[in-house]
């Protein structure tokens, strides 16, 4: 049993099974803020109805997201022990600064916002949800600043046989850091309004609760619109400096074997990584993933085939996960296109809502793929080009990992099951009756 | 002072924190099978440490992150070797985090029943082990300079570290006792000062036999006899376990709360300040030992660091501390709607 891929394994299990949850607490809980700041301005009732029923599957959600995100600040002492040593100096301090300024804020502010409604003014307690959206977001950004240094690691030396930090500044304002987090946030935004409109349109369908959910829709539909072009925006943006660098990780998104000029993308391909090759493709369009990649339609691409053999990323995982994204990515901005043109007839498509409330799972599937590509890609490096992950793993022994992970599994699987099943439930059970709140 | 002194002071503060904040929810939690007697008492010992826990929690990851940002080794070696407890304490505290969560959303008794073990589980757990831990680092853990772990999970369970646990488990229990005699009214107001009072005869001699053990199984008293000032934080920790039973008996819960609080950032300094400047002494190889100066971050990070935590914890402080005061004051049925 080998410690370095059961490890790997487990911080994969760990991480997906976290951000099943984390996108939604960070999309939601900005929407449901405003949502409640709605209400505290216009006193109109139908906005706190909303605001409790959204925040009440918010608040499932939010728990497991978490209890399962402690884990992951352990694992890297737990069962990455040589990495932490080697790059603690720079990557910890990140690490140490999320609790510090963000995760304390959302944390304390969520039990007042939870047992508040009673000991706040309306106002206050829109304040307090404000407090928990933008802690929440800090917090990804933090982590997506720890994670930026180990795609693309900067403002550090190497200095007492470990990396030091020379230039904290470089770490905060690392390129690759700011772009995963404005495509990550508008992702998460884009998660949230799909889980409001998917909802929503279930009940519209039952013709219950028509006005709050129309609202609901009409509200999650225009932040879902702009956010999915936010995506894919800054999407085109992130591939481009992932060409630059990391370009090992995009000839793996490309399944793009042979460096050329006019570099052509394939719609879709089986790779063969022993030969080297495709296996099989279908629907190659010269240019394009040059142009994609430099914006210019003659640059040269490396293709796979350049990098030594030790150095290539998992090919079938990073290209997979990466046409699924960008698909799902385009698709959602034709439904919210749609959704657009039909909003002031959501009740008269029945299709459209139909469709949007199987839509639920797709944004999940895409930021899950997202990560896949971000993190599968970057293999077999743990922080690109200065650490491999084969050097990074704790000296433990494999038994342990192994028991470990299989408690993962069990645990979260049950957490998951419950976690969604009661939000299924609740979100099936729709609002409280209008009589009972005031 | 360096860098490296104030860091080291800064981490046991922030266990120390930690232990006292979230102590009283472990306590609170585990007291819960045996002083809820119906769901409406159950559900004001959730309320009384709802709004609080959660915030209460992230002492915990602060302590680790910042264990990661200024003693990276320090992180690497102690969760590497301690991996098995570690996990155990963290699977623990998941259940307790969503048991909260989860219990009131389905009103079926079975339901309630396992949500109900998770609490118990998850607040008892991470209080016996944590102490178990603690008391082992304080007497030494069996890893080599390569960070690697030469024993397994039953040798943590010896005498000293079972004795830790022990301290621990019920130091948070009367924690937890004298949190309910503030916060609730009737008959469980009754029964938790009651049960503070007999947690408090527990303590008593499980503190004065873990210090007179510390002196054969660790080498903690070395600091306190270089430095005699140092036994001030045992006389100051005596001190706040003998108010606790004053306040109990004249009825100041709020008080005796605070000196339970009193009492469990002392029995941290006494070990924190005994191991100085080691941060995690190696049992069979005291050349392996990790201290603030052999184990620390660079002089830059340290400061950025520390700039940062100067900055942000006494804005923490100052916003739970709101929080506390926001939910002060016993529970009422009104309380319970949520």
């Amino acid at each position: 049993m080998d410690p370095v891929f059961l490890s790997r394994l487990q911080f994969a299990v760990a991480t997906m099974f976290h951000f099943l949850f984390v996108p939604l607490t960070l999309g939601l809980s900005i929407i449901i803020a405003y949502m409640e700041t709605k209400y505290a301005r216009t006193g109109d009732t139908t906005y706190l109805r909303m605001t409790k029923f959204w925040g009440k599957l918010f608040l499932i959600n939010f728990a497991v997201g978490v209890v399962t995100g402690i884990t992951l600040e352990f694992q890297f002492g737990t069962n990455w022990s040589r990495y932490s040593e080697y790059v603690g100096d720079v990557f910890g301090s990140l690490l140490a600064i999320e609790p510090t300024m963000a995760f304390f804020l959302e944390s304390t502010f969520i039990g007042i916002w939870v047992f508040g409604w009673k000991r706040l003014s309306a106002k206050a307690h829109a304040a307090v949800m404000w407090m928990v959206a933008i802690a929440g977001n800090f917090s990804a950004v933090w982590i997506l600043t720890a994670n930026g240094f180990m795609q693309h690691p900067v403002g550090y030396t190497i200095r007492n046989g470990r990396a030091e930090m020379t230039d904290f500044l470089a770490l905060v304002f690392n390129k690759f850091a700011l772009l995963e987090i404005v495509h990550m946030i508008p992702s998460a935004l884009v998660l949230g309004a799909f889980f409001i409109m998917g909802i929503s349109a279930y009940h519209l369908l039952k013709k219950q609760h028509v006005d709050l959910f129309t609202r609901s829709f009409k509200i999650a539909l225009v932040i879902g619109l702009v956010s999915s072009l936010a995506v894919a925006f800054t999407g085109d943006l992130h591939a481009v400096h992932v060409s630059e660098v990391q370009p090992a990780k995009l000839a793996a998104m490309e399944s793009h074997w042979e460096t050329q000029t006019q570099a052509p993308i394939v719609l879709f391909a089986i790779p063969d990584e022993a030969a080297g090759k495709n296996a099989w493709e279908f629907g190659s369009i010269p240019g394009i993933l040059s142009f994609m990649a430099f914006h210019d339609f003659n640059a040269s691409v490396k293709g796979l085939a350049d990098f030594p053999e030790e150095e290539r990323p998992p090919v079938l995982l990073t290209f997979m996960g990466f046409r699924i994204m960008v698909g799902l990515g385009t698709l959602f901005i034709l439904l919210t296109l749609v959704g657009f043109m039909k909003r002031n007839r959501l009740m008269e498509s029945p299709g459209y809502l139909k469709i949007m409330m199987w839509a639920i799972p797709l944004p999940y599937i895409a930021i899950e793929m997202g990560w896949m590509v971000a993190e599968v890609g970057r293999q077999p490096w743990i922080v690109y080009g200065l650490m491999k992950t084969s050097q990074a793993a704790s000296p433990i022994a494999g038994y342990q990992v192994m028991i470990s992970l299989i408690a993962f599994i069990l645990v979260y699987g049950l957490l998951g099951a419950v976690g969604f099943y009661l939000m299924a439930k609740k979100a099936i059970q729709g609002p409280e009756p209008e009589t009972v709140q005031q | 002072m360096e860098l490296q002194t104030t860091w080291f002071i800064l981490w046991g503060l922030l266990w120390a924190i930690f232990f006292m904040t979230d102590g009283f929810d472990f306590g609170v939690g585990t007291l819960y099978p045996f002083l809820g007697k119906s769901d409406i008492d159950r559900r004001m010992m959730i309320n009384s440490v709802g709004p609080l826990w959660d915030g209460n929690e992230v002492w915990l990851i602060t302590a680790g992150g910042v264990t990661f940002a200024a003693f990276p080794k320090v992180y690497a070696v102690m969760f590497s070797t301690l991996y098995a407890p570690l996990l155990l304490i963290l699977f623990a505290l998941i259940l307790r985090g969503v048991a909260f969560e989860f219990r009131g959303q389905i009103h079926s008794e079975g339901w309630k029943r396992i949500w109900d073990a998770c609490i118990f589980i998850g607040s008892a757990a991470p209080a016996l082990l944590f102490g178990v831990a603690f008391a082992n680092i304080f007497r030494g853990i069996p890893f080599d300079a390569n960070g690697l772990y030469h024993g397994n999970l039953l040798m943590l369970l010896n005498p000293y570290g079972i004795l830790g646990g022990a301290l621990f488990l019920v130091l948070f229990m009367l924690h937890g006792a004298n949190w309910l005699a503030i916060k609730t009214t009737g008959d469980l107001h009754d029964r938790s000062v009651a049960t503070a009072g007999k947690l408090w005869l527990a303590v008593v001699p499980l503190a004065v036999l873990f210090l007179v053990a510390s002196f054969f199984a660790t080498s903690l008293y070395d600091n306190y006899f270089k430095y005699p000032a140092l036994f001030l934080v045992i006389i100051v920790t005596v001190a706040a376990l003998l108010g606790v039973r004053y306040f109990i008996a004249k009825q100041y819960f709020f008080r005796a709360w605070f000196a339970s609080a009193v009492t469990i950032v002392g029995a941290t300094f006494f070990g924190i300040a005994g191991l100085f400047p080691t941060l995690y002494p190696s049992l069979n190889n005291p050349g392996a030992s990790l201290t603030a100066f052999n184990a620390s971050s660079s002089p830059l990070t340290l400061k950025i660091m520390l700039t940062v935590v100067l900055i942000f914890l006494p804005l923490v402080i100052a916003y739970q501390i709101w929080a506390y005061n926001l939910f002060k004051g016993k529970l009422t049925k009104h309380d319970l709607e949520y």
